[in-house]
């Protein structure tokens, strides 16, 4: 008895013959499906692609930063560049990442539903996506775009002859992408849970995504209004940011972070929600106060609302106003603390094994926490005007948004692929990926924490020669992590055809979508499951285990 | 080693001159570094808790020494005590930043004042005497000096890391800060806030002087002509003195002593008057009406550059008496368009004291 208990259920698990991969054939199929499995494998490809495009502009900037002169490239081209890495990393990549890949797989399945709520509006922000994504590489290849991502006016209105409207446009067009996945969240998750799945009993990542959604939800449309003033100002002058008009242009900075602030928060809880699901299932152990970390991070999105003028400290806004902001982003720093301490204190008492997907969550934990604490370096007004501006932002939001969200990315993407595709990843070589990209990550941007120190300026094509020898190091490391982001792409696609077939539930897990085939149903359950367990029940689990054992034999 | 011997060059260089951070070469860089130190402390230990408790858990609890979890609710005492220690600390670098931060941007009222234009890509520093640069600064040590800056186009950021001060020249707006270079030398000034093609170009040097080198540069570098001056021919060439003459039937308020004074608006509501003030009311006229007059000044809004702006309003911080506005009333018109003093060699010189904006 006790040996058949034992036995992983991959031993014997065979691939599903009707599973939502095979329920239709086609291209059309695939096209015009309403399915959200089927959407977040669309969402999965395309993001990836715009990740590598992404990826390869970094690959550039760090060329051309390896020698002081701008001798790579022109200057224009070295900004075009870094405008479109930007662009296309943050409105392409980061904020859909987490949400409309994973989220959009497990939401419905973590709550026991059969689909989002809005199953069209799904697939149109998928097309809303590559819209904006073909816009951006439209603007790309007819000659870029060169105000950074940040679109800083009068830069973008009246100063750059570049191809800004169509980026705007683009970004505009991607945003709404962002609104409908957030909508379909919120409704989701409030109506359709299954019966018993309480908010209480419902999966951490849920809550992150449930919190996230709501600033996609509030905070995008601000960017899109921002964005529409920023092309009619451009097309027929109508003041409301040039000074000569009667405008002003800090209106824009106001504007543009009141979106761009939270916009991080949007990019980073999802991660958060990873992490959460991660670090429990490896320890074996429902998370160390649930509620708390539920409600930090509801409380980071209400927080997150409130401080986006402290990236206008320097730019002449009323001193007691840096105060309000400067005290509104310390207190936000406090929830993701909790975070931090909470999954450290999950390992406690556990029973602790090393996957990748958990060695992607313990990267997450050190470079997040490196990332957040150089934050508030700069949410302290004092500081922040010797480093704002500087390598250091570079440094600090690089260890956020790549330390942190990718590679809680990366974490869930190798977390969940068993259940997405129903094939293991190879364990060995993704391990080592894992080690890999934390070592090239803490290569290329620690060095930028001391460039910043230094004072050398962010957004420079060509820098005084003092700063070389931690440019080298940064490029180099930005090489190693370059192999770190390949290797992944690589095995899993491999994977696909030869990895081990994983079963329902390769990992122990206790979510609901682990109780379900791997690949999944279309209509994820054959019937709608009762909840009776309670969230992270591990007992639970085992109980499930041995009954199902004792009813086969 | 297959390291080439010039990559080898660099790396005996820097670390030869290792630093994290820059000289401290004002009053105000070594009570920054203290907060950064700080904070980097507070930090180091935070993130070696973290690391520790990471490392200490994962080995203690893997799953060969303890195969079966123990379910663990969670504890309201240690997620207070994780609240509170990391909220008091960041409120103490709260209120230690913000003190700091008020100190960076509150001038002294004895403040030498040096106005700056950004543009692109190059600075233009206008010294009261008439002195221009660009793309350089020069100042005395030991003695406060505040920026006044603007910007011609787009966001400019001046900063000068070995004095730990930033601050953007914005357009449309005056916006100051200020320092006190201690050790005479060359520093680096960078423009920060991206604004366009050439914006790694738009740097230049901090040369801090002693006073009597200080004295000495000002004596070699003058144009000849200091900024108030400049601004009194504009006064009289854009024919600011037919209204603002102080005669009892002028049609525009006089202007002597008026800095620093408090105008009383047509909308009820007093006003000080400050440098913004005055560049405000020269070039946006009818936003602001002082009670009595009719609003019938025309803008200049496009006429007159920054730097005749700033001569204008320089002019204006020194007049006392209207003697000499009267005195040049009735001479001006007869005037012949005055040629621009050879400046030597700051061509920026003679842009700024015509006062007409450069194609």
């Amino acid at each position: 008895m006790s040996t058949i208990v034992s036995l992983p259920d991959q031993a014997t698990a065979q691939i599903p013959k009707r599973n939502y991969i095979t329920n239709e054939n086609g291209l059309m199929s695939w096209l015009l499906t309403g399915d959200h499995k089927r959407i977040a494998m669309l969402y999965l490809i395309s993001i990836t692609f715009f990740f590598f495009i992404g990826g390869a502009l970094a690959g550039l900037i760090r060329l051309e930063l390896l020698t002081p002169q701008s001798d790579l490239m022109a200057s224009d081209t070295y900004n075009k560049i870094f405008t479109m890495h930007g662009v296309v990393m943050i409105f392409l990549f980061l904020v859909p990442s987490v949400p409309a890949t994973l989220g959009n797989f497990l939401i419905p399945i973590m709550i026991g539903a059969k689909d989002l709520a809005f199953p069209k509006i799904n697939l149109l922000s998928w097309y809303l996506y590559l819209a904006g994504g073909a816009m951006t590489l439209m603007a790309m290849i007819t000659g870029g775009v060169d105000t950074g991502w940040t679109f800083t006016t009068p830069m973008s209105t009246h100063f750059s002859n570049t191809n800004v409207i169509t980026t705007g446009l683009a970004i505009f067009v991607a945003g709404f992408s962002s609104i409908f996945t957030g909508l379909n969240f919120i409704v989701t998750i409030h109506k359709m849970r299954a019966p018993g799945m309480t908010w209480f009993k419902l999966p951490l990542f849920c809550w992150a995504h449930y919190a996230a959604s709501i600033l996609m939800v509030l905070g995008t449309p601000v960017l899109a209004i921002t964005l529409v003033l920023v092309v009619l100002e451009r097309t027929i002058g109508i003041g409301v940011f040039d000074p000569t008009k009667g405008g002003d242009p800090i209106l824009f900075q106001h504007l543009f972070w009141f979106y761009s602030h939270p916009a991080v928060y949007i990019m980073i809880l999802p991660g958060m929600g990873v992490i959460s699901e991660v670090i429990s299932t490896f320890s074996r152990k429902r998370v160390f106060g649930y509620t708390a970390v539920a409600f930090s991070s509801v409380a980071i999105a209400v927080f997150g609302f409130f401080v986006w003028a402290h990236h206008m400290f320097i730019m002449g806004v009323s001193n007691y106003a840096v105060l309000v902001f400067s005290l509104l982003t310390m207190l936000v720093a406090v929830p993701s603390a909790i975070k931090i301490f909470n999954w450290a204190f999950t390992l406690y008492k556990g029973s602790i094994t090393f996957e990748t997907p958990m060695l992607y969550a313990f990267g997450f934990m050190g470079l997040f926490t490196i990332g957040g604490l150089t934050g508030v370096f700069l949410g302290a007004s004092g500081t922040d005007i010797h480093l704002t501006e500087t390598y250091f932002i570079v440094a600090h939001f690089h260890f956020v948004m790549v330390g942190g969200m990718l590679m809680a990315f990366l974490s869930g993407v190798h977390f969940w692929w068993p259940k997405m595709t129903g094939r293991m990843y190879p364990e060995k070589i993704s391990q080592l990926a894992a080690v890999v990209t934390f070592i090239g990550f803490n290569f290329t941007f620690f060095p930028q924490f001391l460039l910043g120190m230094l004072g050398m300026p962010r957004r420079y094509a060509a820098y005084p020669p003092e700063f070389q020898v931690l440019n080298v190091f940064s490029t180099a490391g930005a090489s190693i992590l370059g192999v770190g982001y390949l290797l992944p792409i690589i095995y899993l696609i491999w994977s696909l055809k030869y990895g081990e077939i994983a079963g329902n539930n390769p990992w122990q897990a206790t979510g609901l979508e682990w109780q379900i085939q791997s690949p999944p149903l279309t209509e994820n359950f054959t019937q709608i499951p009762i909840v009776t367990q309670d969230v992270y029940d591990y007992e639970w689990l085992e109980h499930q285990k041995a009954h199902e054992v004792t009813h086969v034999g | 080693m297959g390291l080439s011997p010039v990559i080898w060059q660099f790396l005996v260089k820097w670390m030869v001159n290792f630093a994290i951070i820059p000289p401290e070469a004002s009053k105000i860089a070594p009570q920054v570094d203290a907060l950064l130190v700080f904070m980097t402390l507070v930090s180091l230990v935070g993130l070696v808790l973290v690391g520790l408790l990471i490392t200490g858990f994962s080995i203690l609890y893997r799953r060969d020494k303890h195969p079966v979890a123990t379910q663990i609710e969670g504890s309201t005492l240690l997620e207070a005590t994780w609240t509170i220690i990391p909220l008091g600390l960041f409120l103490v670098m709260f209120v230690w930043g913000s003190v700091l931060y008020f100190r960076i941007y509150t001038p002294p009222p004895n403040a030498m004042n040096i106005y700056v234009v950004g543009k692109q890509w190059m600075w233009k520093a206008e010294h009261p005497g008439g002195q221009h640069e660009i793309n350089s600064l020069h100042v005395p040590n030991d003695r406060p000096i505040q920026l006044t800056l603007i910007s011609q186009d787009v966001f400019h950021s001046f900063s000068i890391p070995a004095f730990r001060v930033k601050r953007e020249a914005i357009p449309g707006r005056y916006t100051t800060v200020w320092f006190e270079a201690t050790t005479p030398g060359t520093y680096h000034l960078f423009c920060t806030q991206y604004c366009g093609t050439q914006h790694s170009g738009m740097i230049g040097e901090v040369d801090v002087l002693t006073p009597e080198d200080y004295q000495k540069w000002l004596a070699g570098s003058t144009s000849g002509v200091s900024l108030a001056q400049n601004g009194e021919r504009l006064f009289a060439s854009l024919s600011c003195n037919a209204c603002h003459n102080g005669q009892p039937d002028a049609r525009g308020p006089s202007l002597a002593d008026v800095y620093g004074s408090k105008l009383m608006l047509t909308t009820g509501s007093p006003v000080l008057v400050d440098e913004a003030y005055l560049r405000q009311a020269i070039l946006n006229p009818s936003a602001h009406i002082t009670q009595g007059y009719a609003p019938i000044m025309p803008t200049y809004q496009g006429q007159i550059s920054e730097e005749g702006v700033i001569s204008l309003v320089e002019y204006i911080k020194n007049l006392s008496s209207n003697y000499r506005v009267q005195q040049t009333l009735n001479t001006t018109a007869l005037l012949p368009e005055q040629p621009d003093k050879p400046s030597g060699k700051q061509p920026a010189g003679a842009a700024g004291a015509q006062g007409v904006p450069k194609p």
